[in-house]
């Protein structure tokens, strides 16, 4: 009966939001019989690229930072996360491990994002290593062999597309250096009680390709960076959300930092500093600072989007600004991610997320 | 003695409100006899007569109506009695408003299964009601209603006639005819009358006399 | 002055309790019904318009194979593409001796973009997806499902009765299906995928979701139906306040004389009587409100289940508080009382200031009036009669409707002065005769009470006429459509093959049962195919047929229709009905198929091959044999196939079923039908209690004059009795009219079908006894207070100034 189907949609309206909420955001559930992320353990690439059900949670995601032949600046974003609710792959419809997507182009005057869900089991949405790919629904980021030297890694050149109700891109990304290890080799603390994930970064990309806009196809060039990360704990229950920014500086040189910003009003900083070369040094709890210098109001909520970043053992003391203070995702849990621009002791372009601003 | 009275008492309500209306009444009348009972509103003539008429039941006390002892009657039995020996009228009201005025005159005879057209005949000729025999009571004056209420009264030749200020609502004039008829068909049907009244006119044109006051005879 | 002219009108109610009671419940009790079938409505509306809304400005496609379903990777092929498509996995589910219409939805398909969530919805948790899963059930089926070792259920007033909602991965595990789903739905409205659906997933067909607006006008005949039974009831409670209001002006002459003695301006008199009824008018509304949404809780399943039945439409079961009816609740409550009013403000306005006490020339003035109201309601019966000969459709229905109500109420009071007139010259003797002057007198102050009692009556013989008629049909239907003793399902084409052989050895005759969906002269339906056999030409139910018409079916030289779609399409016999995408054949017959909304066509089982090809769902058999050897049949071949769930099913089981559902659509007809009973029970209560106060003059003189009090009680039950049965002798007739009108005229603008009449004299016999029953209820409170009501008050009568 066809009207029965009208139901069915309504109810699945009601069944949808929670299930975000719980399995994508509430991340302060201690995980009951998931694997836990383990000091000193060695990746073992290609496998490592690929899911790892026995982790809570997972996410491949990649910001590009671009400009067109006018010099307009441009930021595009490709995100997969996978959320198991139990840890073990499954088969069919009973498996537990559930996927999204998010995906957002942003230019100085608009922002698009798209969101897509769907259940594993049945390749609408995976990882695999062999050979590399991630995908969900006709999204996806796949490894481009034909670009990759023989002894190369399988994320040195990579194929990316996504599609939104208005927006499309496709995107060559070709590494020029190599994969980056942040925390002790890969093991990242995300708290002072001793939270931790599996954490490396492809943060050298350079790209091509083509942003589909509403008004039309835009040839774009510019800078990525892939971040990986997996755990089953990440944020102690005292944490509200965070603010992470990745940073492609003129000099070549690139850090990723972030702050997690916690109930008391402290916070918890961590960055890493990478050379060209890929040389990277684990800054701890304090060395970086983050001071919000303007808010916004995005959504109803109130968003600082102009930042100054110290990190005083590298001279940096820089401001960053939004390219489009506006950079709001509507997804089920949605939050604040956009192209940055970079001035003051060094310059350059970035990214910024910031998660866990409350609606007022 | 068709009728006999004795130590009757009879009050209304109870506890402390409660009020005595009759003290010990004792009366005794003969065949034929009318008895007239004056007093003052409220001093206990339309109980006395209502109590007689077997309309209500007398606290103590008995009332022996041609040697039956109708106080021992149920409430069946006294509507029998009511129906087939005893004639009311009443100050008003007394008719159905529901039925012409031959129903009404002949309504208690049917009832007593006494109905005798020849009779009823007579007596509306009598009381001058022929030509108004397919009216409505609400058709007629008050003195033409109450002439209906003494025809239906005596239809069923009944051997004891209660009138309880039965010319209270009507004119002089009026009240003379309607009271003379009343003791004239009284007197040829060979039936006792017992009349309350408080007008010592009309108390005077009966043979006896008794007088109410706080309940009690004197 | 105002003031002083209400506080004087209002302290009349102090004094009389029992009246002001009386008005205020019957008014509530008309708001009551008119509010619950107004909250039923704006609930289902509101249902309607949230689905439309869901699915925003597009429609829902649905794809679907055979019966034996989508392989899923189907689905994967389209979400891989970028199509917006669900899974969706349907079954019935036997629990405890029930069967439940599970659906499996997968709710991580069922969004396309991100952002237009109803926030206010998040009613469930990750249990839905989360071993052992959620069962989401309608309120008043939990208990049924609780403890049945089935997954926990919880509540939803987004669900139907009768419907299980849950995770597609319980569903297939409940089902047993593994690797195939039942449809797929896809949302135009969103993006599409790069592909057309026709080259991606060629073996699947399409057929279009109804909108959500072709539900709404599908089922506005079925609301409009409740719509006026609402009218009916509040017409019943109406005549309640006509009644209470009218006495208690009646009762307030003197008061309003002296007012009025006293210089009271005759306009505040008009503002205090309207201030007053519009005071009375909030309160009885406001418990006219309350009451009414208690009864629509109570019967909003039942309605859901009926437009579920019916029309495929989802209604939520659980009723929200909504202004559209509890602000029509309080507007019918104020108009009601208004009304009621207005004839006492219009006589409290030339009330002159001395008039004798109550001249009524009862008999006399009444039969002229009598007289007059029977030319009145002659002429409207007239009228009603003659609408349906020069109009049509449902609107005219219910004009035809109206008059004929009208008129029988109107003429009832004459008709029951005229038989009370009649056995006055037949009966003789004192006590009857002073019965029927007594009854003929009361009348008008009765008849109020009597219309309205007539009006359930009427309603009740109408309604149970209707849909007894209407089983009866549809037993009768089942039996003819239902002809073969045994229907079996194969799971898949090899075995379907392998069954027909095998059936073919061990019965009189298998009939395969193949049919197709398809576009019927354009309507979304379903095309059967049948074999050429005297099963057919014997039993199926031909409403109209051309000579030859199964002849012309086996050569596939004509098509059979149902009547709906028949009716819907206004077709007759020989014209071109296209059937999907292939050539037009001639219509050569016509079928009854009730319950069913969509259109539905019969042709031969070859040229349904030849035409459908693919898309014919070729499992599904109809075994002949005797009745004793199927028991010993099915046991055979459930030991020798794995059929599907559900894959046989003897005929008494489908006809069950079927007469089970049938019967619960027409609850809610038989509830409002109750209640309408009760309320005009009421209102021959509240008339009588109230004429019991104001009658002991008239029955004074006939107690003192020698009838017992107990012989007053008794003639006064009888009276209530006798008017009762006068009362459904008028109602009989009425109510048989308003039958032919609802199964000529009503059903088939609502439902589609015409049903042939038939009469249940035993039903009406019944009644009687329940409106004798009602009536001598209504008439004992008071006739109990008469036989104890003490010899005092009757001879206060006499000595009294009334």
């Amino acid at each position: 009966m066809p009207m029965f189907c009208l139901s069915l949609m309504l109810a699945v309206t009601a069944v949808l939001s929670p299930v975000h909420a719980q399995g994508f955001a509430g991340l302060g559930v201690e995980a009951e019989g998931f694997a836990v992320p383990e000091r000193g353990t060695r990746f073992d690439f290609p496998e490592d690229h690929g899911a790892h059900p026995p982790y809570r949670i997972e996410w491949w995601y990649l910001t590009a930072v671009m400009e067109d032949a006018e010099g307009r600046v441009y930021g595009a974003q490709w995100t997969l996360f996978r959320s198991a609710l139990a840890p073990h792959s499954g088969e069919g419809w009973e498996t537990p491990q559930l996927w999204m997507g998010h995906a957002a182009v942003t230019t100085p005057q608009a922002h698009y994002s798209a969101e897509r869900l769907a259940r594993g089991g049945f390749g609408i949405a995976g990882a695999d290593p062999h050979p590399f790919q991630a995908y969900i629904d006709e999204w996806s980021m796949r490894s481009a062999a034909e670009r990759i030297a023989p002894d190369g890694d399988a994320l040195d050149a990579l194929d990316l597309t996504a599609r939104g109700e208005d927006f499309a891109y496709d995107l060559a990304l070709t590494a020029q250096g190599p994969l980056i290890f942040h925390g002790e080799d890969g093991f990242s603390v995300k708290s002072a009680s001793g939270q931790a994930s599996y954490y490396y970064s492809q943060p050298f990309y350079t790209l091509s390709g083509t942003l589909q806009l509403p008004d039309g196809p835009v040839s774009v060039s510019g800078e990525a960076w892939l971040d990986r990360e997996y755990s089953s704990q990440p944020l102690s229950e005292n944490q509200l959300g965070w603010d992470w920014v990745s940073f492609h500086l003129d000099s070549g040189e690139k850090l990723m930092g972030f702050q997690l910003r916690q109930s008391d009003g402290s916070v918890y900083t961590a960055a890493s500093w990478i050379t060209p070369q890929g040389e990277v040094t684990a800054y701890e709890d304090g060395d970086l600072t983050l001071t919000a210098l303007e808010t916004h109001e995005v959504a109803g909520r109130t968003i600082p989007t102009r930042w100054r970043v110290e990190l005083a053992e590298r001279d940096l003391d820089v401001e960053i600004n939004a390219v489009n203070p506006q950079s709001w995702m509507e997804t089920s849990v949605a939050y604040w991610e956009g192209p940055v621009i970079i001035t003051g002791s060094h310059g350059g372009r970035g990214y910024l997320e910031m998660t866990g601003y409350g609606e007022e | 003695m068709l009728l006999r009275v004795e130590d009757l008492e009879k009050s209304y309500g109870h506890g402390p409100q409660s009020q005595s209306v009759l003290r010990g009444v004792s009366l005794e009348l003969e065949a034929g006899e009318s008895l007239a009972i004056t007093g003052e509103s409220g001093s206990g003539k339309s109980t006395l007569l209502h109590l007689i008429g077997l309309l209500d039941q007398p606290d103590a006390g008995a009332i022996r109506i041609a040697g039956e002892a109708v106080t021992a009657l149920d409430d069946s039995g006294r509507a029998r009695w009511r129906r087939e020996r005893i004639g009311l009228v009443f100050q008003q009201f007394n008719l159905v408003p529901s039925l012409t005025v031959a129903g009404n005159l002949a309504l208690q005879a049917r009832l007593a299964k006494q109905h005798d057209p020849a009779w009823i005949q007579t007596l509306a000729e009598r009381l001058g009601l022929t030509e108004y025999l397919q009216r409505y009571p609400e058709q007629l004056s008050g003195g033409q209603q109450q002439r209906v209420a003494v025809g239906r009264a005596l239809a069923i030749r009944p051997v004891l006639l209660l009138a309880d200020e039965p010319t209270g609502n009507l004119d002089e004039a009026t009240s003379e005819d309607v009271l003379e008829l009343m003791l004239e068909l009284c007197r040829d049907a060979d039936t006792a009358l017992v009349m309350a009244t408080h007008s010592t006119h009309a108390a005077g044109r009966l043979t006896r006399h008794a007088h109410l006051t706080r309940g009690q005879l004197t | 002055m105002t003031l002083t002219a209400l506080l004087a009108l209002l302290s009349h109610w102090r004094r009389k309790p029992g009246q002001l009671a009386t008005l205020i419940i019957g008014l509530g009790l008309a708001t009551a019904l008119w509010t619950s079938v107004q909250a039923i409505n704006a609930e289902a509306r509101a249902s309607y318009g949230e689905a439309s809304a869901a699915m925003g400005a597009g429609r829902l496609t649905r794809l679907h194979a055979g019966e034996a379903g989508i392989p899923v990777e189907q689905w994967a092929l389209l979400r891989r593409d970028g199509w917006a498509a669900s899974p969706l996995i349907e079954g019935d589910l036997e629990v405890g001796g029930g069967v439940f219409g599970l659906t499996g939805i997968d709710p991580l398909s069922t969004r396309s973009e991100g952002g237009n969530l109803a926030p206010g919805d998040q009613i469930i948790g990750l249990e839905f997806l989360t071993q052992p899963g959620l069962l989401l059930v309608a309120p008043e089926d939990v208990e049924s499902l609780t403890g049945t070792g089935l997954p926990p259920v919880l509540a939803s007033a987004n669900v139907t009765p009768g419907q299980i909602l849950t995770d597609i991965a319980v569903a297939a595990r409940l089902l047993g299906r593994e690797g195939v789903i039942d449809a797929i739905l896809i949302d135009d409205s969103a993006r599409p995928g790069r592909t057309p659906l026709e080259q991606l997933v060629p073996t699947l067909e399409q057929s279009d979701g109804a909108a959500a607006n072709d539900i709404a006008q599908l089922t506005g005949s079925f609301h409009l139906n409740l719509t006026a039974f609402g009218f009916l009831s509040f017409a019943v409670g109406l005549f309640i306040v006509y009644a209470a209001i009218g006495l208690a002006f009646e009762q307030r002459r003197a008061s309003l004389r002296t007012l009025r003695a006293l210089g009271t301006p005759v306009s505040s008199i008009v503002i205090a009587l309207l201030i007053e009824a519009l005071v009375l008018a909030l309160i009885a509304g406001a418990l006219g409100v309350v009451l009414g949404y208690l009864v629509a809780s109570t019967l909003l399943p039942g309605v859901a289940a009926t437009l579920r039945g019916l029309y495929g439409a989802a209604v939520s079961g659980e009723l929200a508080i909504r202004p559209q009816w509890w602000l029509s609740g309080f507007a019918i409550a104020v108009f009601g009382a208004l009304s009621a009013t207005a004839v006492s403000i219009r006589q409290a306005a030339v009330l002159p200031l001395l008039a004798a006490a109550q001249p009524r020339a009862w008999a006399i003035a009444s039969s002229r009036r009598y007289i007059q109201q029977a030319v009145f309601a002659f002429a409207l019966l007239a009228l009603a009669a003659l609408i349906p000969v020069f109009f049509s459709g449902m609107l005219a229905g219910f004009a035809m409707l109206g008059g004929l109500f009208v008129g029988a109420a109107l003429l009832l009071p004459p008709g029951l002065a005229l038989v009370l007139n009649l056995a006055q010259r037949c009966m003789k003797g004192p006590v009857s005769e002073w019965f029927l002057a007594d009854t003929r007198q009361q009348l008008p102050g009765l008849s109020l009470a009597l219309m309205a009692l007539m009006f359930a009556l009427a309603a009740n013989v109408g309604v149970g006429t209707m849909v007894s008629s209407f089983r009866l049909t549809f037993v009768g239907w089942l039996d003819q459509r239902l002809a073969a003793e045994l229907y079996v399902s194969a799971s898949d084409e090899a075995q379907s093959q392998e069954l027909y052989a095998w059936l073919d050895a061990r019965s009189d005759a298998v009939l395969p049962i193949w049919s197709a969906n398809s576009t019927i002269a354009g309507q979304p339906g379903e095309v059967f195919g049948i074999v050429d056999h005297s099963t057919y030409r014997d039993h199926w139910p031909l409403l109209a047929a051309a000579p030859n018409a199964w002849d012309a079916v086996a050569a596939g030289e004509g098509v059979m229709i149902n009547e709906q779609t028949w009716r819907r399409l206004n077709l007759s016999l020989g014209d071109p009905i296209t059937l999907a995408d292939t050539s037009a054949l001639p219509l050569v017959a016509v079928y009854s198929d009730y319950g069913n909304p969509n259109a539905q066509a019969i042709i031969g089982l070859d040229p349904l091959v030849e035409r459908y090809g693919e898309r014919v769902a070729n499992l599904r058999y109809g075994v002949r044999l005797p009745p004793e050897d199927v028991p010993a049949l099915m046991r055979e071949l459930e030991a020798r196939f794995d059929l599907p769930e559900f894959g046989l099913i003897d005929q008494a089981g489908i006809k069950a079923f079927s007469l089970s559902i049938f019967d619960r659509t027409f609850t809610v007809t038989g509830a409002l039908n109750v209640l309408t009973l009760s309320v005009a029970a009421f209102a021959m209560f509240a008339s009588l209690v109230t004429l019991a106060s104001m009658r002991l003059p008239q029955l004074a003189p006939v107690w003192a004059i020698g009838l017992s009090r107990g012989q007053l009680a008794r003639l006064e039950m009888l009276r209530a009795g006798i008017l009762a049965l006068l009362t459904w002798l008028i109602a009989v007739p009425t109510g048989l009219v308003l039958a032919w009108a609802l199964l000529a005229i009503v059903n088939v603008e609502a439902f589609g079908w015409r049903l042939p009449m038939h009469v249940f004299p035993g039903d009406w016999l019944r009644l009687l006894g329940l409106a004798v029953l009602a009536a001598l209820i209504a008439a004992l409170l008071p006739a109990r207070s008469l036989v104890k009501r003490p010899p005092r008050d009757f001879l206060q009568v006499f000595a009294q100034e009334r």
